[in-house]
């Protein structure tokens, strides 16, 4: 008889871990993933792979550093999941370094250093995204248009391997196009007095946004695989509909208004749902555990604010996108939201006073 | 019948299985009984024989101290050979007052025992004085004085009487086994306990996954109008009495309140068996229904066990374990207490004996909290216990209960979801502890603050009386000395006057 354990119930449990969330969540992004390496080819391949091992180089590294136990918490796949993520928000032929520097720094900077899994702030592959965004701006808003990986134009393993390792200008390899995204096509064209709705017709098209068959990041374009990953993830409760319902919900409603006042200067709400990073971070971005809020309501007030600040950056800012900057803007307002919007307690009013009947069921003093 | 949602809740694998389908089975008895004092919440009971006394089935072996308290009688004839103490049914393993009683296999009721033919011809009172008497206590767990809940009509205004037997706990089936094999029994003492409470309307919830016990019951009940059967969805934690009553009746028990607060009383159905045997044979509470199960136990079964034989002899009668097992558990294996030792007692409030494997309780290594809500969508009581749990780690106390720790109902609904296996009941069991601790600690500091006080009031008051005393001394002196001053001169002007 073994009684190390007289520590309080339950003597039982769902068998939920942290490592299976992390992998649920990874499987989820299986097929966008798989999308978007095949449509860009060999280079994205090594980019990612360079994001996920430099992910888990780093984590271990800190866990050592800091005295901690390596081996139970890089299994727990968060590590691997934070550079999984990023590097679906990467262009997907950038050189290595910027794969690495990433990672790097979402978990160097934005996770260990606040003390690991659990305790950071802000989502470290939006830290990551968004530091890189800043310091290599070159870097990270050049684009290739889709190349799926055994076709003509798409480059051979040794090509790739130049490109994303030796520096080389995809352009002299391959004769792939370089392109902007249709986000940061709009935004220059806008620039030069266009209206919307010329601009649209010329880049934009819907069922590409569904499909994904467009330039962008390797993990974002394909609106229907990613819904499909979030659909996987609510149904197994990973994450709740609160924050992507409302989040969607409020950039369609932004952009459905803005366009009706003015379709000039404001194209409507399909366009933004599908581009950019709208799906991703609806479903994988903005619903991280960690620094999303816990409470029902306050996740629908985060989702909310994340969907109105991407519309707002995207419309008035000097960025195309927005998703990074939305997500680590609400991620600060977390703690403050958990603090205000709690749920009600059983038996008490939304105020914790204790509830009161004033018929039938009073004491009889 | 139409039910309310309750909020939270989990959905453990049941493991009914195991012991469902095993009707209830008379254990032999044991050769010795230890027989606790304490086998309720309230007063220890006061022993009224003696070392070396010969004792009949069912007499009274130590009486019930104040209101809030409970006899204990013998469950079978003989000789008690002992009154000392004797380890407790308690995660502590601590002793407690225990009289032990040597069988002398007859098993014999006392002469004494008499019961009612009408129950319902008595005074409510009366019934409320026999179930005291009977040493009834509330058999889910909570062990409640019974007669005590019954006495709530003259407070609150109730109207319906609710049977508890939805038994929500994983493995546990004696209660289902009794709704199965004794409705008529069940149902006679909760009509019996609806005539105590004054009350017309009785429900008895029983959860989907017990549709036998379901059946049975209703089929009782077709011949009494006052009786409805709920047929309750499965979801842990439906047996809290709070989130019993809101699923049946639609409304939150206040905080801080009881249930007589919105009209209603609860019950569990072993604890209704048990008035029906009360005032129908006058037979006092002396032996309850167990369930033995968990993957260690060889042949998991429902007994009808008299209160005091050690639990060793339970798990000799189903065959020994199979694997030793790595958790012992009283109860359930929600809210189930840790037993040290197979030598304590069962007591009227167990009502599962579980031996769990390694397999079973699935204790993961703790890792920090990912904040993942889990627990939040578990809770059934609206709590945060992820924000509860960060402050407990901090020692803020004042903050766990300002998130609502006295609200939490400790039924590990949240610990049971946890991905980083978290042992968060084990905060909140701790937290409250301590607010316990500090409770009574304040009590002290008032107490002893009130007695100084009075001391010192005394002492003034002496010190006063004593002044007052010295003074009024003082004045009788100087009136005395005056007096004489005045007589002296008086004799004086007297002698000037002759000496005139």
């Amino acid at each position: 008889m073994n009684n190390a354990w007289l520590i309080a119930g339950p003597y039982a449990h769902e068998r939920s871990s942290v490592a299976r969330t992390m992998g649920l969540v990874m499987l989820a992004l299986v097929p966008a993933t798989l999308f978007g390496l095949v449509q860009f080819g060999w280079p994205a391949v090594f980019l990612f792979a360079v994001t996920l091992i430099t992910a888990l180089i780093a984590e271990a590294a800190c866990l050592r550093i800091a005295g901690k136990p390596v081996r139970p918490f890089l299994t727990d796949g968060s590590a691997v999941l934070s550079g999984w993520l990023l590097a679906m928000t990467l262009p997907p032929w950038a050189p290595w370094w910027v794969g690495a520097v990433g990672s790097l720094i979402a978990i160097v900077v934005a996770k260990q250093i606040f003390g690991g899994i659990g305790q950071n702030l802000f989502n470290p592959a939006m830290v990551a995204r968004v530091a890189l965004l800043i310091s290599f701006p070159v870097e990270m808003t050049r684009f290739v248009a889709p190349e799926p990986i055994f076709s003509a134009h798409a480059p051979g393993i040794l090509e790739g391997l130049a490109i994303t390792f030796g520096g080389a200008q995809a352009s002299t390899l391959v004769d792939a196009s370089t392109g902007a995204t249709v986000l940061g096509h709009m935004r220059t064209e806008l620039g030069q007095g266009l209206a919307a709705p010329q601009i649209l017709a010329d880049s934009f098209s819907a069922l590409r946004g569904v499909l994904g068959t467009t330039s962008g990041s390797m993990g974002e374009t394909s609106a229907l695989l990613i819904l499909l990953g979030g659909l996987f993830l609510l149904y197994k409760r990973v994450i709740s509909w609160q924050i992507p319902t409302a989040m969607l919900g409020t950039i369609a409603l932004a952009a459905t208004l803005m366009h009706l006042l003015d379709p000039e200067h404001f194209a409507g709400p399909v366009y933004h749902l599908l581009s950019g990073a709208t799906f991703l971070g609806a479903f994988f971005i903005a619903t991280d555990l960690v620094t999303s809020p816990v409470s029902a309501r306050g996740q629908v007030v985060f989702g909310a604010g994340c969907g109105l600040l991407v519309f707002v950056i995207r419309s008035w800012t000097s960025y195309p996108e927005g998703v990074a900057f939305a997500v680590m803007l609400m991620n600060a307002t977390t703690p403050l939201i958990d603090h205000w919007m709690r749920p009600r307690v059983y038996g008490r009013d939304r105020k914790g006073a204790p509830l009161e009947y004033g018929d039938d069921a009073e004491k009889a003093s | 019948m139409k039910l309310f949602k309750i909020r939270g809740g989990v959905h453990p694998d049941d493991l009914k299985v195991l012991s469902a389908g095993r009707p209830i089975e008379d254990l032999e008895l044991p050769p010795l009984l230890h027989i606790p004092l304490q086998q309720h919440i309230g007063a220890l009971a006061t022993p009224v024989v003696r070392r070396g006394q010969k004792v009949a089935k069912g007499q009274l072996l130590a009486d019930s101290q104040g209101v809030i308290s409970a006899p204990v009688h013998a469950p079978t004839s003989g000789r008690i050979v002992g009154i000392g103490s004797y380890p407790a049914h308690h995660a502590s393993g601590l002793n407690v007052r225990t009289i032990s009683l040597q069988s002398n296999g007859e098993d014999l009721w006392s002469e004494d025992i008499r019961g009612e033919v009408d129950p319902f011809a008595l005074d409510p009172d009366e019934v409320a004085a026999r179930v005291a008497a009977a040493g009834i206590v509330g058999m889910g767990g909570a062990t409640f004085p019974s007669a005590v809940k019954l006495n709530l009509r003259k407070r609150y205004r109730l109207h319906t009487l609710v049977i508890n037997g939805s038994e929500c706990e994983p493995y546990l089936t004696c209660d289902d086994r009794l709704m199965r094999e004794r409705a008529d029994e069940v149902l006679d003492g909760a009509r019996i306990m609806a005539h105590a409470l004054g009350v017309s309307k009785i429900l008895v919830g029983i959860e989907n996954n017990k549709p036998e016990a379901q059946a049975a019951m209703a089929e009782v009940a077709r011949t009494f109008p006052s009786i409805s059967i709920a047929r309750l969805p499965m979801r842990y934690p439906m047996g809290s009495e709070k989130h019993l009553v809101q699923t049946l009746v639609g409304r939150e028990t206040p905080a801080r309140g009881l249930t007589a607060d919105i009209g209603v009383v609860v019950h569990n159905p072993a604890t209704a068996f048990a008035v029906h045997e009360a005032l129908r044979y006058g037979r006092p509470l002396v032996s309850r229904v167990m369930t033995i199960s968990g993957g260690a136990i060889r042949h998991p079964s429902n007994l009808r066990v008299p209160l005091g034989t050690p639990i060793q002899h339970l798990i000799d009668h189903c065959g020994g374990f199979t694997v030793e097992p790595t958790q012992l558990i009283s109860g359930g294996p929600m809210m189930g207490q840790p037993l040290p030792s197979t030598r304590v007692p069962t007591v009227k409030g167990a009502n599962g004996l579980l031996a769990l494997t390694e397999e079973e309780t699935h204790r993961g290594e703790t890792m920090p909290c990912i904040r993942c809500t889990s627990c939040v969508q578990a809770c059934p009581c609206g709590l945060l216990p992820v924000e509860m749990a960060a402050h407990a780690r901090a020692g803020d106390l004042d903050g766990v209960v300002k998130l609502g720790l006295m609200d939490c109902i400790g039924c590990g609904s949240c610990a049971y979801v946890c991905p980083s296996h978290i042992p968060l009941t084990q905060y909140f069991n701790y937290a409250k502890g301590e607010m316990a601790a500090r409770g009574r600690a304040k009590q002290k500091q008032t107490e002893t603050k009130r007695l100084i006080e009075a001391r010192s009031a005394r002492m003034e008051a002496i010190k006063k009386a004593k002044q007052e005393a010295m003074a009024k001394r003082k004045r009788e002196a100087a009136a005395q000395k005056a007096a004489q001053a005045a007589a002296e001169t008086g004799k004086q002007q007297v002698l000037e006057d002759a000496a005139a």
